[in-house]
């Protein structure tokens, strides 16, 4: 799950000074669970955007922002409508998706924090940075890489407290979770192993996958 | 030969101080307080921004200690550069005949003085050290590629906190640095010995060999070990060394005098090296002073120590 956050108001209706007309995106996937961009936020940006003197032309909910040929499909219901800009309501993803879409301005109403696991209802927490080479086979299923404020993959540093973080004391130590999963799971000989530096290369930015490459 | 690696391999009793470069770029206080060292340390070991806090950099009072003729350690942390610019300052290090060098991963910027700045942690200090420790065998930089002329050989250590549990994942990491190419390390500072010995003991039932030095912090005050023990991780000051440290405070105010727990906390360093020494703790000590380096002499020899 992309975990979003809400800009703060005054940021968003900064960017649309100069803007009357406008339509707004939503998302029904991530942003939808974010509290950020589904059904009931749309609506409280269609009212925040009238009281402060906005005419909101249109809106849509695509199934999922990120897939391009789907909010084209989506994007018509606005696209006539004469928005003179558009407002998204999903992740950074999302919004780009509608941006290559569309020939107006596109703006985000939503910070795009991490990737994240919902643990209950907008309760999100970071768990996978997309470094491009996963390491939770060694790690106990315990990322060291999001979960270690250094992102180190040979163990600790010394600057744990009670198993707390040093840079941010509300986290547990990346490394106490992974030893606990390893001897809890009757791996703790994962501990010793020497995981080889895998470098930087696999994420120069930014990456393309396409499986259709081989079967062409 | 790095002076340190002499020291250690000789059997004499090896001494390292610390001293951070100023933040700023006016030197000479440090230079002053090298001459006091010079001639009673084997090296005088340069902190890389300790604490995250912005300061001159490590190479460059390196440099400064090597032309007043003090051996210096070169502290790398893996927090400011990639491994391309740690490699770069390391061979400019050897181009100045600086051979002795400390890495460490360092503490994240989000607890120093300029929280802004980008963590980087391309290499933690296992990473370091193997870079270094390939680089010397290989003749070649951090991509392979080949260096002009022969690569850089240095005596390689690194650090280890022996107040932590779970303790195995220190021992852990302990393995991972001496295999990675650390030939010495030196440890947190220690208040209690039999806790240090402790410590020892595993190491040695790990298997892992590789000289540890003790690391010393001469405390000022009481309440300089309540704030360490309250914020620095792995620093343990016993209960009763802080009773005598605020006694001696309570005692200097009855009698008018100053600076007496500050005396008591050079005396206590002083008993807790003399003995490591004497009982063959540690083949030697690493003394951090915190900008007190001009009593590391006295302290030494008060402990009766002498190169």
């Amino acid at each position: 799950m992309i975990i979003t956050q809400k800009k703060p108001r005054e940021e968003l209706l900064a960017m649309l000074e100069e803007v009357t007309k406008v339509a707004l995106v939503g998302c029904g996937q991530c942003a939808s669970a974010c509290q950020t961009g589904g059904a009931k936020e749309l609506e409280e940006m269609r009212a925040l955007l009238e009281e402060n003197g906005k005419e909101v032309v249109g809106s849509v909910l695509p199934d999922e922002c990120c897939h391009k040929l789907l909010v084209k499909k989506d994007l018509k219901a606005v696209r006539d409508a004469g928005a003179e800009a558009i407002v998204g309501l999903s992740c950074g993803d999302g919004v780009q998706t509608v941006a290559d879409n569309v020939s107006i301005p596109v703006y985000p109403a939503n910070n795009t924090m991490f990737l994240g696991q919902i643990e209950r209802v907008g309760m999100f927490n970071e768990y996978c940075k997309m470094c491009g080479d996963c390491v939770l086979g060694s790690t106990g299923g315990v990322c060291p890489i999001t979960r270690c404020a250094k992102s180190l993959v040979n163990g600790p540093c010394g600057g744990q407290k009670n198993g707390k973080c040093e840079v941010n004391p509300d986290n547990d130590c990346a490394w106490i979770l992974i030893y606990k999963r390893l001897e809890a799971t009757g791996q703790l000989d994962k501990l010793g192993q020497t995981r080889p530096d895998k470098g930087h290369a696999a994420v120069a930015y930014p990456r393309h996958i396409n499986l259709r490459e081989k079967r062409a | 030969m790095s002076e340190l690696k002499r020291a250690l391999e000789s059997g004499a009793f090896a001494v390292t101080a610390e001293m951070a470069p100023p933040k700023g770029w006016d030197f000479s206080q440090q230079l002053e307080d090298a001459t006091l060292l010079r001639g009673k340390v084997h090296a005088v070991n340069v902190t890389d921004m300790q604490s995250a806090c912005l300061r001159a950099s490590s190479l460059g009072l390196c440099v400064h200690l090597k032309q007043a003729g003090v051996e210096p350690i070169l502290q790398m942390t893996g927090r400011d550069r990639n491994r391309m610019g740690i490699l770069a300052d390391a061979l400019s290090a050897a181009s100045f005949g600086i051979d002795t060098v400390l890495a460490l991963t360092g503490d994240h910027p989000a607890v120093g003085d300029c929280r802004d700045a980008k963590p980087v942690y391309d290499l933690d200090s296992v990473g370091i050290l193997r870079m270094l420790s390939a680089v010397e065998e290989a003749g070649t930089d951090c991509g392979g590629n080949p260096l002009s002329g022969p690569p850089p050989a240095f005596f390689k250590g690194a650090a280890v906190t022996p107040v932590y549990e779970p303790r195995i994942l220190q021992l852990n990491k302990l393995r991972q640095k001496v295999e990675a190419g650390a030939r010495y390390i030196q440890t947190q500072g220690i208040f209690d010995l039999d806790e240090l010995k402790r410590f020892l003991e595993a190491v040695e039932e790990a298997g892992i060999r590789v000289p540890i030095m003790a690391g010393i912090i001469p405390l000022k005050s009481a309440g300089m070990a309540r704030f360490m023990n309250e914020n620095v991780p792995g620093i343990a000051v016993p209960e009763e060394m802080i009773a005598r440290l605020d006694a001696a405070a309570a005692e200097g105010k009855e009698k008018g005098l100053k600076g007496l727990s500050a005396k008591l906390g050079m005396e206590l360093a002083a008993e807790m090296i003399a003995r490591i020494r004497d009982e063959h703790i540690c083949p030697g000590v690493h003394i951090m002073a915190i900008g007190a380096e001009r009593n590391v002499p006295v302290i030494l020899d008060m402990a009766g120590i002498r190169l």
